[in-house]
């Protein structure tokens, strides 16, 4: 009766993992499969082979290669220009005592919630007219654009806790505003830099909305997700290719999360908190 | 501040000065490192919602100039259209359907895992957030391959002999609001969990030790204790969940495109399809198109202000 009861919680929360996991396992062991083994066995896990061919042909002859590539610039550009943007922005919030500062903090607060109509399309004519479009700047543009209202606040109540003293003393050892927020204080946020940058890389590598309306007229420039998405209307019967080409996709942002989960979790629960 | 500067052999005057200084150059300072930050929300954030309403006045492809002023007219004719209100409907479906299944399960769950003597929490808790940050698109494609006729899902439901045939799971527009309703709350369902568990650990754990005193078993403990505390946070997470569901673009773009017919379209892709393509033979239609968009952000907005005030009452009530 005691050992039931010790094991009846985990026989349950085991099952339902299986089940939330099954459906990548299933698409791995897919991705190893030839087409025809897919449909003869495709219940079973384990491939008979392992082939490498639906790699290939969704590396090089899907074009995933192309996307792999504008994915990861994408990604890595946008996280930068955020993770920048919102440190400085958090330090003079969370450090500086100025005339705004409460009217920027609501302001950036209130667009979260105010009704929005369609501003995809303003936004697409600003980097129109900035003679971005179809380009690779434009996008990362379109991806980075906007407030970052939660790094924002992260990044604020952050520094507005750390001690005054610190600040002074690096200034009168000569230090200026930017050497003291670069060499000082920063280094000092270590945690909230990991959460903003963890947190802008997985929406930045998962976004499909803006990179489908900003790739619509240049293939060449289209992500993952949105190559995943012209994949299935182009390859539609080629159910191997489309599970080594989601694999590509999905592996390495389920590699970052693995290794950064605890701030992924802290991320999450942040907006709950604020 | 003053210390410092005294010990550094500074009259009281010349600390006079030396402040008024460096709080201007510091001021100056805070005011160039919120440049860029606003110049973006100025660009991309205020002036596209200032333009969206902009354009919901006019009759405009999106090429060239703004000029056929319009009024209202884009807004009364989203209200009398018959697919805008399917698409309206559908969203609240998908929406209600996934926060029923995601927010008791997902509390539940987090119940279990607030448990610090349960081993391998941190192994539960990884595994039930995965799906979420997977890339909606390219899991809503495996997704969509596993409900085909011939996917995964019939012939697992044939082998274990629940069905005798293959069943067409999204193309019966029923079973197709089933599986995304399904599949959503799949993939979100992480979320949620880590929602309650950040509610859950609020809770001070001397108030279980002080109801245990008094003689509460488990389900008094829940419901004296954790039901109270955790209604103003729920409701927060209601409001969080209610907003997202009423957002699936991604996962609808590519799972079903809204079919079969227009069974699963929902107003995202409702409004995408008239700013984007060519509905019914003619050009994108932006005006119209953030007329809906407008239309909708403003029904999920009351909503938002009825659950913001709730949240209010609620606590309230705990004082």
């Amino acid at each position: 009766m005691k050992l039931a009861y010790r094991w009846i919680p985990h026989a349950v929360l085991l099952g339902i993992a299986l089940v939330w996991i099954y459906p990548f396992v299933w698409m791995i062991s897919s991705s190893f499969k030839t087409n025809a083994e897919y449909f003869n066995r495709g219940l079973s896990l384990v491939p008979e082979q392992f082939r490498w061919d639906n790699y290939i042909r969704a590396w090089e002859i899907a074009r995933f290669s192309v996307y792999f590539k504008n994915s990861l610039i994408m990604t890595v550009a946008t996280v930068a220009i955020v993770v920048v943007i919102c440190a400085m922005t958090g330090y003079a919030l969370g450090r500086v005592e100025f005339f705004g500062r409460k009217i920027f903090i609501v302001a950036v607060t209130a667009t979260l919630f105010i009704p929005k109509g369609y501003t995809i399309i303003p936004i697409y004519q600003v980097i129109k007219a900035l003679g971005l479009l179809n380009t690779m700047p434009g996008l990362i543009l379109a991806e980075s654009g906007g407030a970052h209202v939660l790094f924002i606040l992260l990044f604020t109540a952050h520094f507005s806790g750390l001690p005054k003293e610190l600040e002074e003393s690096a200034e009168m050892d000569g230090c200026g505003f930017i050497r003291t927020f670069w060499s000082i204080m920063l280094p000092l946020s270590k945690p909230i830099l990991a959460t903003t940058i963890v947190m802008q890389f997985m929406w930045a590598w998962n976004s499909f909305f803006t990179p489908l309306v900003f790739t619509l007229n240049n293939p060449d420039l289209r992500t993952l997700s949105v190559g995943m998405y012209s994949f299935i209307g182009e390859y539609a019967s080629d159910y191997t290719g489309l599970a080594a080409a989601a694999s590509i996709s999905i592996l390495p942002i389920m590699a970052v999360f693995i290794a950064m989960q605890k701030y992924f979790v802290e991320g999450i629960a942040g907006a709950v908190k604020g | 501040m003053t210390t410092a500067t005294i010990r550094n052999g500074g009259s009281p005057s010349s600390v006079m000065r030396f402040f008024g200084k460096r709080t201007l150059r510091r001021k100056l300072w805070a005011y160039a490192f919120i440049l860029p930050q606003l110049v973006f929300f100025l660009i991309f954030t205020i002036y596209p919602i200032c333009m969206s309403y902009v354009y919901a006045l006019f009759e405009w492809t999106g090429i060239g100039p703004l000029e056929d002023f319009v009024g209202l007219r884009n807004f009364k004719e989203v209200i009398g259209h018959p697919l805008f209100w399917n698409a309206f409907r559908n969203s609240f479906v998908f929406m209600t359907g996934t926060v029923v299944l995601q927010l008791p399960l997902a509390l539940l769950l987090a119940m279990a895992l607030n448990n610090p003597k349960l081993r391998g929490r941190t192994f539960y808790r990884t595994v039930y957030f995965l799906p979420v940050v997977t890339t909606t698109a390219v899991t809503g494609a495996v997704m969509q391959n596993i409900f085909s006729t011939n996917g995964l899902a019939n012939a697992v439901l044939l082998r274990l002999h629940i069905i005798d045939e293959p069943f067409g799971w999204l193309v019966n527009g029923h079973s197709a609001m089933w599986v995304i309703i399904l599949v959503g709350s799949w993939k979100w369902f992480g979320i949620k969990m880590v929602y309650w568990l950040a509610g859950l650990q609020s809770i001070p754990q001397d108030l279980y030790e002080a109801a245990k005193i008094d003689g509460a078993n488990r389900w008094n403990q829940f419901r004296y204790v954790t039901i109270p505390l955790l209604l103003p946070v729920g409701i927060v997470i209601l409001l969080l969940s209610v907003v997202d569901g009423l957002h699936a673009f991604d996962l609808i773009k590519v799972m079903t495109e809204g079919g079969p017919g227009f069974d699963t379209e929902m107003v995202d892709l409702y409004v995408y399809r008239y700013a984007f393509t060519s509905m019914g033979g003619g050009l994108p239609r932006v005006g119209y198109a953030s007329a809906a968009g407008i239309f909708f952000g403003l029904s999920v907005f009351l909503i938002s202000i009825l659950l913001g005030w709730l949240i209010k009452v609620a606590n309230g009530r705990r004082v």
